[in-house]
């Protein structure tokens, strides 16, 4: 039967949520006391350990295995993040990122319910591949995006095979966040990472420009150009590297990404 | 009191102005409360500059390459001693000059100023090539008693052993202390001879008749202020100007008032020469003359883009090892903007945003230091066009208002040197170089012996004999040895100042403040952050002693971690605070000169370099020779918290004590602070706000790839006007020594991935 199917699906899936001292306890690769580029104003950035996602161009590697690195409570981050808070000024506060935030989504609940008890700016920062309207993840999405302010969304790919090659997962449910996200009004940046002889193609980024278009909701698209400040990480790790040999995209392929994204026209996330 | 009957008809001077109180006393401050006006809006007003100022511009940074291909110095005086009127007029192009007045008769030409020492001067002259006119060598070194040889009659054997081993350096006792601020404004708004007539006014009422040395010496100082005044009136009067009215419009003020710093660097060829906090003041000229309609923006630009040129033009011949201190020729010819007014009101004019536009208008440049007193209430279309300026150039610094005016209990202060704060009408600072405290853990360790000297410098306390150094034996042997380097530094210091005042006083800066002065007494700490890391090695991180066949250690090894001062981790930061309060305590026992209150800063220029290069390997893991970090900085490497967690640790040096400033200088990425300009410098707002609300004192902002230094210093001719900050002022990359080039680049740079 599909039910009994779906429940034994998301049984299997289901791991318990280790807790501590009452709270739920996160699993954290690092945190980042000056993000000035992971959403609005100046942030206080935790990156989370464990992705479901193997994307080819990915620079923390060392993010992807699940159930390790230190684990920390909602308080101890709010105690690690607090002394920064007058550099926040009136945009800034704390992202969740990662790692795949939405891998530990019970985590990302606790600790932004109480960054807005506290008043402040909550902002995830997801390529939503965890995403799904089946329960019980979507009630819990719904709870986190109570007291989520903004979102980060990395689209890979726009083309879901692509997608696929590009990161080992399809890109429907991805795009079908997006479609929520819009639906309810939640603020999104998107971002796309711009990779020759992957993502960097005339149509494909039209598409994607396109797409983007469809939402209501966006208040910034930005194209980060590849970079390969990662690759001694997986030297390090011993991981073959499956871009070897791709440059970062020239200047010029930038701004004609920029053009057919059509970033300019999104200039929402310049207002207070 | 300055009560004086008007002696000139200031009717057209001052029509339109506002205001009694600065009419009858010398009251540059209450003149601007009555008369400012606030400027709350954006850039957009902003003019370019004239084809007059481009042209000059162009001269002027013909001149300066020429001068740097030429090894630093084109060409020099030899014979005429620079006094406020010993040279004819001087022009860059006399046609197109809307504001006039050289150091010399030629641009470019370095005076001769031999008051603070004969050698120096001489040794300057040689190092470029140079050799002094016979006679005037034979009048300096046989006739005129110098500063430099009063300092030396009087130095004990001590206070040289501990120079000549370097636990105290760049003491001003060879060169002009510098750091002092004339009220310049003064000239422009009350003409010299009611300056004249205030200080007969003071002479005629100082002391009681009774002729104590205090009275007898000040006396003969107000005496020679006056003679500098009709200098400075003789001086412009060679350049077509008489200055001995008020002036009556903006190009006058402007004039007017360079003429008293002229006269200054005149004189005097102090490390620091400051300009001062003049953007309100000159504004309510320009505001007058726009109202008026004898002014255009275009032409209220260029007078300010050309008074500007001028402090570009400052500089002094120095000899190769002062240029190790401070690298790259600066003079801090230090323009303090912005700030809050007692009453609430912010000091933002228009001229605020015009001095910034200089930058754009003639391209970065070291001189003039551009300091914003930045406090929270400034109006945010100025901090956001500011951190765009900083984005684009790295040549500003941010200093917190906000402190300094709760601390020094005015609003009319500026900016002396590199940092420090000094009220204008009435303060002075006697500056005082640096000790260095690495030095000192060593001299603790090693029985005041120096390390690399293996003299004994200090006094002969028992060293320390064990394999491990055990904490509270070392803190027993730090103590008095803090205590013997409080007593040697200001001991030096009482006979620098005694000595500046007597062979090389002040005249022209002091004719044009108030007779009656409050004074500091600065100190300074080198080497903080390395001696912090140090202590805290001691006490956490289990120090290994090697010694050589001396017993002197020279080398250390740590088995365990330790904290270190940068990462907001109070078990290290609360070292740093612990260091400056104490060596702070021990040094205020002392009697000062003239009655001076003790100030200290965390400051070290360019010479973190030169203290790291004679201290020896220290507990921190820092080798022999390695440069300290710069100010208050954390030390290289010691930084692992990221960028806001090093903000906050420097945050907790108290500004009560050091009170002479704490420099944070702090490189960034353009791509960490955002994705584009308008992101960038909302994000170096925030951090600076951030940094200031902490009680942050001083940052520098440099906003650059590591790899565009290294792209400069293999190719400084495609980067001629790279400006970058340093410790408190900025300089031409390419004007820095390789050592230095190296330090800079290896510094910590802020980045995300």
């Amino acid at each position: 039967m599909a039910g009994e199917k779906h429940v034994t699906q998301h049984a299997l899936r289901q791991r318990p949520v280790p807790m501590r001292d009452g709270q739920v306890v996160g699993y954290v690769h690092s945190t980042e006391s000056f993000g000035a580029v992971d959403g609005p104003g100046i942030r206080f950035v935790v990156f989370v350990q464990g992705c479901n996602m193997r994307c080819q161009f990915c620079h923390n590697p060392d993010t992807w295995k699940k159930n390790v690195g230190t684990q920390m409570t909602s308080d101890e981050i709010l105690k690690m993040a607090l002394p920064y808070r007058q550099f926040w000024g009136k945009k800034g506060g704390i992202t969740l990122s990662g790692g795949e935030i939405l891998v530990q989504i019970e985590f990302a609940i606790e600790l932004f319910t109480k960054c807005k008890k506290l008043g402040i700016n909550t902002c995830l920062d997801t390529c939503g591949q965890p995403f799904t309207r089946r329960e019980p993840f979507f009630s819990k999405f719904k709870q986190l995006m109570e007291v989520t302010d903004i979102l980060l969304v990395d689209i890979k790919h726009i083309n879901s095979d692509e997608h696929r090659k590009l990161t080992g997962y399809r890109n429907e449910n991805i795009l079908d966040m997006c479609q929520y996200l819009s639906d309810i009004g939640k603020p999104v940046w998107i971002r796309h990472v711009l990779i020759p002889q992957r993502t960097d193609y005339d149509n494909y980024l039209a598409q994607l420009g396109d797409y983007i278009k469809t939402l209501k909701n966006v208040k910034k698209v930005e194209v980060l150009p590849y970079h390969t400040l990662g690759v001694p990480k997986y030297h390090e790790m011993g991981i073959k590297y499956a871009l070897e040999g791709i440059e970062p995209p020239t200047p010029d392929r930038v701004k004609n990404a920029e053009r057919l994204l059509h970033v300019a026209d999104y200039r929402g996330y310049l207002e207070d | 009191m300055k009560q004086l009957k008007k002696t000139v008809d200031n009717s057209t001077a001052w029509e339109g102005f506002k205001g009694s109180q600065w009419q009858e006393e010398i009251d540059i401050r209450d003149f601007i409360q009555q008369n400012f006006k606030q400027y709350n809006g954006d850039e957009s007003f902003l003019e370019g500059p004239t084809e007059a100022t481009t042209t000059l511009n162009q001269k002027l940074i013909d001149l300066k390459l020429k001068e740097r291909a030429a090894g630093g110095v084109l060409d020099a005086d030899t014979k005429v001693v620079s006094t406020i009127t010993s040279h004819a007029p001087g022009y860059l192009d006399k046609k197109l000059e809307k504001i006039v007045g050289l150091q010399t008769d030629k641009p470019m030409k370095k005076a001769l100023m031999p008051f603070g020492g004969i050698r120096m001067a001489k040794d300057a002259l040689n190092a470029y090539g140079f050799k002094i006119d016979p006679e005037t060598d034979h009048v300096f070194s046989d006739l005129v008693k110098t500063h430099n040889q009063g300092v030396f009659d009087a130095y004990t054997p001590e206070i040289r052993r501990a120079r000549h081993y370097k636990i105290i350096t760049g003491l001003p006792d060879a060169y002009a202390r510098g750091r002092i601020i004339g009220d310049f404004p003064r000239i422009a708004l009350y003409g010299i001879d009611r300056l004249v007539a205030a200080k007969l006014h003071d002479l005629d009422n100082y002391g009681d008749h009774e002729m104590t040395d205090d009275v007898i010496q000040m006396r003969e100082e107000i005496s020679e202020q006056i003679r500098a005044l009709n200098q400075i009136k003789e001086m412009a009067a060679s350049y077509g100007y008489d200055i001995s009215k008020p002036a009556t419009n903006a190009q006058e003020a402007m004039q007017w008032l360079y003429f008293g710093y002229l006269a200054a660097i005149k004189q005097q060829n102090g490390a620091a020469m400051s300009i001062g906090r003049i953007d309100t003041f000159l504004d309510v000229y320009i505001e007058r003359d726009l109202e008026r309609g004898v002014l255009t923006e275009k032409a209220a630009q260029e007078l300010i883009d050309q008074f500007t040129m001028k402090l570009r033009m400052v500089s002094f011949i120095r000899t190769p090892e002062y240029n190790s201190l401070f690298s790259g020729n600066p003079i801090w010819a230090t323009l303090s903007i912005a700030g809050m007014g007692l009453d609430g009101r912010h000091h933002v004019t228009k001229t605020a945003y015009r001095f910034l536009n200089t930058l754009k208008d003639m391209g970065p440049a070291p001189e003039p230091n551009i300091t914003l007193l930045w406090s929270e209430k400034l109006p945010e279309p100025f901090k956001k066009y500011a951190a765009g300026v900083s984005v684009e150039s790295s040549t500003i610094q941010y200093e917190n208002d906000d402190l300094m005016v709760k601390q020094w209990g005015t609003d009319y202060y500026g900016i002396a040197c590199c940092v420090s704060a000094q009220p204008i009408a009435n303060g002075i600072q006697y500056f005082g170089a640096r000790a260095n405290l690495a030095k000192t853990v060593l001299y603790a360790i090693n029985g005041g012996k120096d390390e690399i000297g293996k003299a004994q410098v200090g006094p002969a306390y028992e060293p320390i004999t064990s394999e491990y150094i055990d904490y509270d034996e070392f803190m027993k042997k730090f103590d008095p040895m803090l205590d013997w380097l409080a007593d040697i530094y200001v001991n030096a210091l009482n006979t620098i100042h005694y000595m500046h005042d007597k062979y090389y006083y002040e005249s022209a800066q002091l004719a044009l403040k108030d007779t009656r002065l409050d004074r500091t007494f600065a100190t300074g700490i080198s080497g903080l952050s390395v001696a912090a890391d140090s202590i805290s090695a001691i006490k956490y991180g289990h120090v290994k002693v090697i010694r050589d066949e001396n017993g002197i250690a020279v080398d250390f090894k740590t088995d365990q971690d330790f904290p270190r001062y940068g990462n907001n981790d109070d078990r290290a930061d609360k070292i740093a605070v612990w260091l400056v309060k104490s060596l702070y305590t021990k040094m205020n026992k002392h009697h000062l000169y003239r009655g001076a209150k003790l100030s200290t800063s965390v400051l070290t220029i360019t010479s973190n370099v030169v203290y790291g290069k004679n201290t020896g390997t220290t507990p921190n893991g820092r080798q022999k020779g390695d440069p300290f970090s710069p100010g208050a900085n954390p030390a290289y490497g010691a930084e692992t918290s990221g960028a806001l967690a090093s903000l906050l640790s420097v945050a907790k040096i108290p500004y009560k004590y050091a009170t002479d400033g704490v420099s944070n200088t702090f490189a960034v990425t353009p791509s960490t602070l955002g994705h584009d300009e308008s992101l960038e410098a909302d994000t170096l707002v925030n951090m600076i706000s951030g940094y200031m609300k902490n009680n942050g004192h001083h940052l520098n902002i440099n906003v650059f790839n590591r790899d565009t230094l290294l792209d400069a210093q293999k190719h400084p001719e495609k980067y001629p006007t790279l400006t970058i900050r340093v410790s408190g002022y900025c300089v031409y990359f390419a004007d820095l020594t390789k050592e230095q080039q190296d330090d800079v680049i290896s510094r910590t740079f802020h980045q995300t991935m």
